[in-house]
């Protein structure tokens, strides 16, 4: 490992003896799921690459950024517009944990019915192994499910850089009123950690260079529509995932010759399965890094994912916020729209969902739906079953965490259900 | 041309051979810590064209053997009960380590399935535990037949906790046979939360490890106001359905 690295981390507070196992476990687990897919696009080499160099070469660029004074801002939900933060020149990084990091010691400060999201979170800082949350300035909660809520007091507890944003729970006037007024406050909040004034300039620039980013993960999402899919699951889902921490001029670029790529692929008829692969669309729970599991289990299966109605996939990039305002109050309003405009099972009712499923399922023309849900989830659960009332669609609802004891269980159940397509 | 169809279970190996696509042989034996070698015996036994394997330890087989597939337990369980049983519409599975409810459509096709996800309760361990606790041996389960209606309640549904429930039971000296009827109900309850998911029809056929169980059998009945049918191969049917599906393959 490079020395540079390891000083680095020192001085960031991780421990390296921990990191050094989380990293020495991706690195095998990457190997295993990512680069034994055969005929993957030439385009994700840029994404192996910031994979292997998640915890190093970005790590430095965001302690450079900081240098020049610059701040990183942690979140961890898709209600939390990246566009305020870019407006005051800082750096959005996204902190949900996709693994089992630290669960013995998470469980002595949280419930052991909390989802697994949350315990890695949580171990991750418990543990010291997450370079990124160390080099926040600030970390953003916010109020979306009570398991949520009640661990950003404990993490407060433990970084003391919490700050949360009361999300509201329906979108009634009240709660787009409260909505807006939590985006001025977190205006205001942003613009005292930073130092700098959010002024129509920088809003504009920070919603076109987001813009520009959620216009790429819809162009790669609308590439996997056609049969054979040019791209697995698997490295859509990673794309979408590295979305969340890379640069968002350089992603959007690199996403975009990906696309050239797939577009090429389409052209000629080459995909990564045969054509007539049975097709896959996934609905519920976020997929943090480096969860990749159920993508895993499905494609290993026989099938292939061609989209996410999740945080991380669709309802991340779902809408773009209109470039048309005049003032950084019309800014703030356009964000407060088109953020709420986000269909999170947090909310009741939340009846929209259904038709994302649906639209999603039709446009990328798949065969059946996996509804995933971590365990302990309780918003995602509940919705399990009104939205399979509501579809009408071969359906399979797997309720899992992200330990591998259920491996075996689950990829019979998937299997069973792609016999059936 | 041979086909053995193999359904690696958690509990048992069971192996169905058809040759000129008529089943001639079935057999099984304990699955225990080395199911590849067990496997590779009968594959040297029977000296098969074709193996298609099913079960949990269906993926260890194939790739370690040629001229092998496999299906899924729900597929091979829909194929081989529509082969014993021509208008099969619901299929109960009592395996080793898993419970699975299957409902088919009128030409066998699997329309919805739901299984235990990563608990025991329910399952051909379950029984075998409290078994253990009354000092029955699980094959002895399979003739024995108690009148009379359930008097004592197990409540607890997770294996460990039953156990210490059974146990809590005979210290209060009930007898073991009526504990055991409670046993039998409690699993009979824990299948009936998994039926209510799927639709279920008459020709309703149980099979798996505890299909033989009529104990289990007349429960069922009792609570499903169906006729529940078993069969002496009901303990083979993904075997079966696996050997079918090889003979369907190879044409």
């Amino acid at each position: 490992m490079d020395q540079d690295y390891i000083s680095m981390w020192q001085n960031l507070g991780i421990d390296l003896e921990n990191h050094d196992c989380l990293l020495k476990a991706l690195a095998d687990f990457y190997q295993q799921i990512y680069l034994s897919q055969e005929n993957r696009p030439e385009g994700m080499k840029y994404f192996d690459f910031v994979i292997s160099e998640a915890h190093g070469l970005r790590i430095k660029e965001l302690l450079e950024a900081k240098k020049q004074g610059k701040k990183v801002i942690g979140t961890f939900c898709v209600y939390v517009p990246e566009e305020m933060i870019l407006a005051v020149k800082g750096i959005c990084v996204g902190l949900c944990a996709g693994a089992q990091i630290g669960f013995d010691e998470a469980e002595k400060v949280l419930p052991k019915n909390t989802c697994d999201l949350i315990k890695a979170f949580i171990g991750f800082k418990l543990t010291q192994v997450c370079p990124y949350t160390e080099s926040c300035d600030l970390l953003v909660g916010e109020t979306t499910c009570d398991g949520k809520k009640k661990a950003y007091e404990i993490l407060d507890k433990l970084t003391r850089k919490v700050y949360v944003m009361e999300v509201p729970h329906r979108k009634t006037e009240a709660g787009k009123e409260l909505f807006l007024k939590e985006l001025f406050n977190f205006k205001e909040k942003l613009e005292e950690i930073s130092g700098q004034k959010m002024s129509l300039e920088t809003l504009r620039e920070g919603v076109k260079i987001v813009n520009e980013k959620r216009k790429a993960l819809m162009r790669l999402e609308s590439l996997r529509a056609h049969d054979p899919v040019p791209i697995s699951g698997l490295d859509a889902l990673l794309v979408e995932q590295i979305a969340f921490y890379d640069d968002p001029i350089r992603f959007t670029k690199k996403v975009n010759e990906l696309c050239d790529e797939l577009e090429e692929r389409v052209k000629m008829g080459v995909g990564v399965k045969p054509k007539g692969t049975p097709r896959v669309l996934i609905t519920g729970c976020p997929f943090a890094l480096p969860n990749w599991k159920l993508h895993h289990l499905i494609e290993a299966s026989g099938a292939v994912v061609v989209g996410e109605e999740s945080c991380v996939g669709r309802r991340y990039y779902h809408t773009l916020v209109p470039e048309n305002f005049n003032s950084v109050k019309e800014s703030i309003k356009a964000l407060a729209e088109r953020y709420l405009n986000t269909h999170c099972a947090c909310f009741t009712p939340n009846t929209e969902r259904i038709e994302d499923i649906k639209n999603m399922a039709k446009k990328l023309n798949a065969q059946g739906i996996i509804y995933y849900s971590i365990q302990f989830c309780t918003p995602y659960l509940f919705e399990a079953y009104q939205v399979e009332k509501a579809l009408n669609f071969p359906f399979l609802k797997i309720d899992t965490n992200y330990s591998t004891e259920d491996v075996g269980q689950i990829k019979t159940r998937v299997e069973a259900f792609i016999e059936t397509l | 041309m041979k086909v053995l169809g193999l359904d690696v279970g958690s509990t048992y190996i069971k192996v169905a051979l058809f040759e000129s696509k008529k089943l001639k042989f079935l057999e099984k034996d304990k699955t225990s810590y080395q199911p590849l070698e067990k496997c590779l015996k009968y594959i040297e036994k029977y000296q098969p064209d074709q193996v298609v394997a099913t079960g949990y330890g269906r993926n260890l087989i194939n790739t370690n053997l040629e001229n092998c597939t496999t299906i899924s337990e729900i597929k091979a369980f829909a194929i081989g009960a529509k082969f014993i049983h021509p208008k099969v519409r619901t299929i109960l599975d009592i395996g080793g380590q898993d419970t699975k409810v299957i409902s088919l459509d009128e030409k066998g096709k699997v329309v919805k399935f739901e299984m235990n996800d990563r608990c025991s309760a329910g399952t051909g361990r379950f029984l075998e535990i409290m078994c253990k606790a009354l000092g029955y041996e699980v094959e002895d389960l399979n003739n024995l037949e108690f009148e009379g209606n359930v008097k004592v309640k197990i409540s607890s549904l997770c294996t460990v906790f039953a156990e210490s429930e059974v146990i809590s039971l005979i210290a209060q000296g009930i007898p073991r046979e009526e504990i055991l009827k409670g046993v039998h109900l409690s699993i009979v309850y824990k299948v009936l939360s998994m039926l209510k998911r799927i639709p279920v029809r008459e020709d309703f056929v149980f099979a798996g490890g505890c299909s033989q169980n009529r104990i289990l059998k007349r429960f069922l009945e009792n609570q499903l106001k169906i006729k529940v049918i078993t069969f002496k191969e009901s303990p083979f049917l993904g075997a079966i359905g696996a050997g079918i599906f090889g003979i369907k393959y190879t044409l």
